[in-house]
């Protein structure tokens, strides 16, 4: 099975090669339109602005190319946020494949110190989808974000922080995508990006 | 819920660990990778590696373990020891690590606070601060491993820090580390109940109970130890079955 990492400006990718190659899968890395489409599964991680990723994706024409992707596609924090509607980092139009879906920045509670970025292992709830097939009900893994997107029907597995229920997993038929990092979540992240692979 | 982070610590010099390593029946005890994954199997959350090499041939062979933690390791680790500029950075995180842990070069040089928020982003950026509590009822920053005192107080550094764009503040009380009597839990408390990032407790650990304490008292978000883990006085799934017991949300 062929599966590649879409690399465009989107930060390090070196831990994604590495937690695939620890399930035994050897990834491409492309920018490439047509080797992207011509894969089993396509991996569209991130780190970063929303702002300047969706910039540089539309630059390369990569944005219309993964709207228009058949096979399963996974996205990964900053990769899960570019497939919503919108984002309110840098009032971001992004790929609108999670349609409605509109990204938003942690705001605390009145009285409450919430920390910014939400950082470390938190529980997902509520998982609905075979990609979180094996695992025991309230697994840990490993956030790093800003920002959330909302509960809504898109939403496969949901993260309480602070009070504040978000999308911690979310699926539209053939995409799929995380805002935690399983390539950083030990063995539950190994069996969710397996899982993903078996899909 | 968000749980509370444990984090051991490893002190790596040419590209071996430096203090015992009880804990574990490993055939290559001195191995920093190893060790490493023997504690993310044990259940430690994330981990650091502190490079105490001066070395040249040393700092090499440092870059070549990240890699290699970073090839066989599935949990978030910080590097340190030694950064001092955006390339020492880029290269750390080229080799695969997740964060980067600055100190002197901060104190002498703030605003590499503001420039690894910018071109890496914040959550890279662990700023770590010695301090020591003076005759004089304040905290005092040090540098160069806790050697020099500086003229920066504590919790205005802190402050700082934040500012800057810090993801997170790594702080050692200096009147604690090694003493094993517990973490510095009021000036923790001030830190984490004023700033807006997640503290990191160091310096302190001796018993099971030290930890509870920096959470429930010190409310720290991560508390880090290194010789209590490395001579197995406490297995990280024993502290992680406790803390669960104290309704401490772990892992």
């Amino acid at each position: 099975m062929k599966t590649a990492i879409v690399q465009y400006n989107a930060g390090n990718i070196c831990s994604v090669i590495n937690a695939l190659r620890r399930i035994g899968v050897e990834p491409i890395v492309t920018s490439n339109p047509e080797e992207i489409m011509s894969v089993d599964r396509v991996i569209f991680p991130g780190q970063g602005e929303a702002a300047t990723t969706i910039a540089h994706l539309k630059r390369s024409g990569l944005d219309r190319v993964i709207k228009e992707l058949r096979q399963p596609v996974l996205g990964i924090c900053i990769g899960q946020q570019l497939l919503c509607e919108h984002s309110d980092e840098g009032d971001t139009l992004c790929l609108n494949v999670f349609e409605g879906s509109r990204v938003q920045k942690f705001v605390a509670p009145e009285g409450v110190n919430l920390k910014v970025p939400h950082m470390g292992w938190n529980t997902i709830e509520n998982t609905s989808s075979p990609l979180f097939k094996d695992l025991a009900p309230d697994s840990y893994v490993y956030f790093v974000h800003s920002f959330y997107a909302p509960v809504c029907e898109w939403t496969i597995a949901e993260t309480n922080y602070g009070g504040i229920p978000f999308s911690a997993a979310m699926r539209r038929d053939n995409f799929f995508a995380t805002q935690f990092h399983p390539e950083k979540s030990g063995e539950v992240g190994e069996q969710i990006l397996k899982n993903f692979m078996e899909i | 819920m968000l749980a509370k982070r444990i984090i051991p610590c490893l002190d790596v010099k040419d590209g071996r660990t430096v203090k015992g390593t009880n804990f574990v029946n490993l055939r290559e005890a001195g191995d920093p990778v190893e060790l490493g994954k023997a504690y993310s199997l044990q259940g430690a959350d994330e981990l650091v590696f502190l490079d105490i090499t001066a070395t040249h041939e040393g700092r090499k062979t440092f870059t070549e373990m990240v890699s290699r933690v970073a090839a066989e390791v599935s949990i978030p680790f910080t590097v340190g020891g030694g950064i001092n500029e955006l390339s020492d950075i880029d290269k750390m995180l080229g080799a695969g690590a997740d964060k980067v842990s600055i100190n002197s070069a901060a104190l002498r040089r703030p605003e590499l606070i503001d420039e690894i928020a910018r071109n890496f982003g914040s959550q890279v950026c662990v700023t770590a601060i010695d301090a020591r509590l003076e005759d004089d009822g304040e905290w005092w920053c040090y540098v160069n491993g806790g050697r020099i005192r500086t003229e920066r107080r504590l919790f205005e550094w802190a402050r700082e820090v934040a500012d800057r764009g810090a993801g997170e503040i790594l702080f050692t009380s200096m009147n604690h580390d090694g003493v094993k009597t517990g973490f510095a839990n009021e000036a923790l408390a001030l830190l984490s109940d004023n700033l807006p990032i997640p503290i990191i407790a160091s310096g302190g650990a001796g018993a099971k109970e030290h930890f509870a304490d920096a959470f429930r008292i010190g409310h720290a978000d991560a508390a880090l130890a290194a010789s209590v883990f490395h001579f197995g006085e406490i297995p990280i799934p024993e502290l992680k079955t406790y803390l669960r017991g104290e309704g401490i949300p772990v892992r």
